[in-house]
């Protein structure tokens, strides 16, 4: 018994929603605290450290901007490799994720759209400009609440996970294209600062809360999809379980 | 498959199936602009390829939805998805056959709109070669919509939400190729070659998605 199978074992292990729900709710508070202790970090430096000397205060909001718009990203690759999960292992626990996942990814894509066009105001002079990074990430949303609409169209969960598994997937070629976007076209949005193979151009003044705050928004991300995806488990047992009441409930009326 | 290309196609011009029906669409959305945004025909004749091309694609979207529905209606998708022949192929076919139906009306009703818009003949030629290029993209992105809908008893709209993002960056390149080939400094083949880019990469990742949607959606 190599590690490798072993991993696997575990991974399987966590199909059933038992084991599952038992890890949650060791990890979850966990999760919180530590959530909770970096943003406390994050905030901190992020009031404290100097303004920018060209944009003053305004700066601050990258430290929010960066992190939700970062965090729409990986929230769409986790659906990503969930839809995988879902349509290659039929993992249970992957169309849990996939659906937990949208409506959180959602909220930070708006968080992204709604942070930058206030930046942009006081540094672009506009609102809103259609160049390619703000576009791809517009539809960016608009694909989330298409997946989401795709979700509760449905009633039945398993065959609504597997179908918009697909949407997913076919989805995804728009996440390289936000990433790549700044790159290929000469637009207004700046290009990558923090990770780039020539190391950061951005000042470390302005790099530690950066970063500290995302890994608060990644942590936040990360309990709040164990939560959402506790929930969905809980919500589709309620439902069974109602399901067989109704049904005992029409034998007991039937038979007397 | 021939056959089934026939048929569809068949099925799609004849009493009922709708093909001309985009088409008039078409129209309608293009003539209705001027309303809009006034006779200045000027100003047609500059937002003139933008106007057609979105008209052209939402035309394109009015009819996805039965793309595969009405068979799954009458019981034919089932006999389809048990074939030997594989599925993607099918997909594939009934696409081409689509795009057929639908989609070649309007690139050939393009220039007659573009009249309208007092466009020149360049821009005309240049819209009528891009939306033959850009056309068929939508029809696959569209096939992955509908076979994701199929099931669903009010899947018109939600094709349209699901299909309209996924298509922005055809509506991009195909506008930005026409107004290429309209103004003189910038070139007209590379937003040309990547609507084509764009359209080669959907016709492979299309039939794919849409006949795995089709397959679990089935059960």
């Amino acid at each position: 018994m190599n590690e490798n199978s072993l991993a696997i074992r575990k991974f399987s292990a966590l199909a059933n929603p038992t084991r599952f729900l038992a890890l949650a709710d060791r990890v979850l508070p966990w999760l919180t605290v530590l959530t909770v202790v970096c943003f406390a970090i994050g905030l901190w430096l992020s009031f404290t450290t100097e303004g920018d000397y060209q944009q003053g205060e305004t700066v601050r909001i990258m430290y929010v901007h960066v992190p939700s718009a970062w965090l729409s990203m990986m929230c769409y690759t986790v659906m990503a490799i969930s839809a995988l999960g879902t349509l290659v292992w039929r993992h249970p626990l992957a169309d849990v994720s996939a659906k937990a996942a949208a409506p959180i990814g959602a909220c930070f894509t708006f968080l992204a759209l709604v942070t930058g066009s206030l930046w942009g105001k006081p540094m672009w002079g506009t609102w809103w400009v259609w160049d390619a990074r703000l576009t791809s990430v517009f539809v960016l949303f608009l694909m989330y609440l298409g997946v989401i609409a795709l979700n509760r169209a449905m009633e039945d969960p398993g065959r609504s996970a597997r179908v918009s598994a697909v949407l997913v997937l076919v989805g995804f070629v728009n996440i390289p294209v936000i990433k790549f976007s700044v790159d290929w076209w000469n637009t207004l949005h700046q290009p990558a600062s923090v990770f780039r193979l020539d190391g950061p151009t951005i000042d470390p003044e302005f790099l530690w809360p950066l970063i500290s705050m995302a890994v608060a928004f990644t942590l936040l991300f990360f309990s709040l999809h164990i939560a959402a995806m506790r929930n969905e488990i809980w919500r589709r047992r309620v439902d069974s379980l109602r399901r067989q009441a109704a049904r005992n409930a029409g034998r007991e009326t039937l038979a007397p | 498959m021939i056959a089934l290309f026939f048929r569809d196609l068949k099925l799609a011009v004849r009493a009922g199936g709708g093909a001309m029906l985009g088409v008039l669409f078409f129209m309608t959305v293009v003539a209705v602009i001027p309303f809009g945004v006034g006779p200045d025909l000027n100003l047609l004749a500059r937002i003139g390829p933008a106007i057609l091309w979105i008209g052209a694609l939402l035309a394109s979207l009015l009819g996805l939805d039965r793309l595969f529905q009405a068979e799954r209606e009458d019981g034919s998708l089932d006999l389809l998805l048990m074939q030997e022949t594989p599925l993607l192929l099918t997909v594939f076919v009934k696409c081409a056959a689509h795009w057929a139906a639908t989609g070649l009306p309007l690139v050939i009703a393009s220039p007659f709109l573009g009249l309208f818009m007092n466009m020149n003949e360049p821009a005309i030629g240049a819209t009528m070669l891009t939306l033959l290029a850009g056309t068929p993209a939508i029809t696959f992105i569209g096939a992955v919509g509908a076979a994701v809908a199929v099931a669903l008893p009010r899947g018109g709209l939600l094709v349209s939400i699901l299909v309209l993002p996924l298509a922005v960056p055809v509506l991009i390149f195909g506008v930005s190729a026409v107004y290429a080939a309209i103004e003189d400094p910038a070139p007209f083949l590379p937003p040309f070659m990547i609507l084509m880019a764009i359209t080669l990469f959907f016709a492979v990742i299309g039939p794919v998605a849409a006949a795995a949607a089709l397959r679990h959606s089935a059960d």
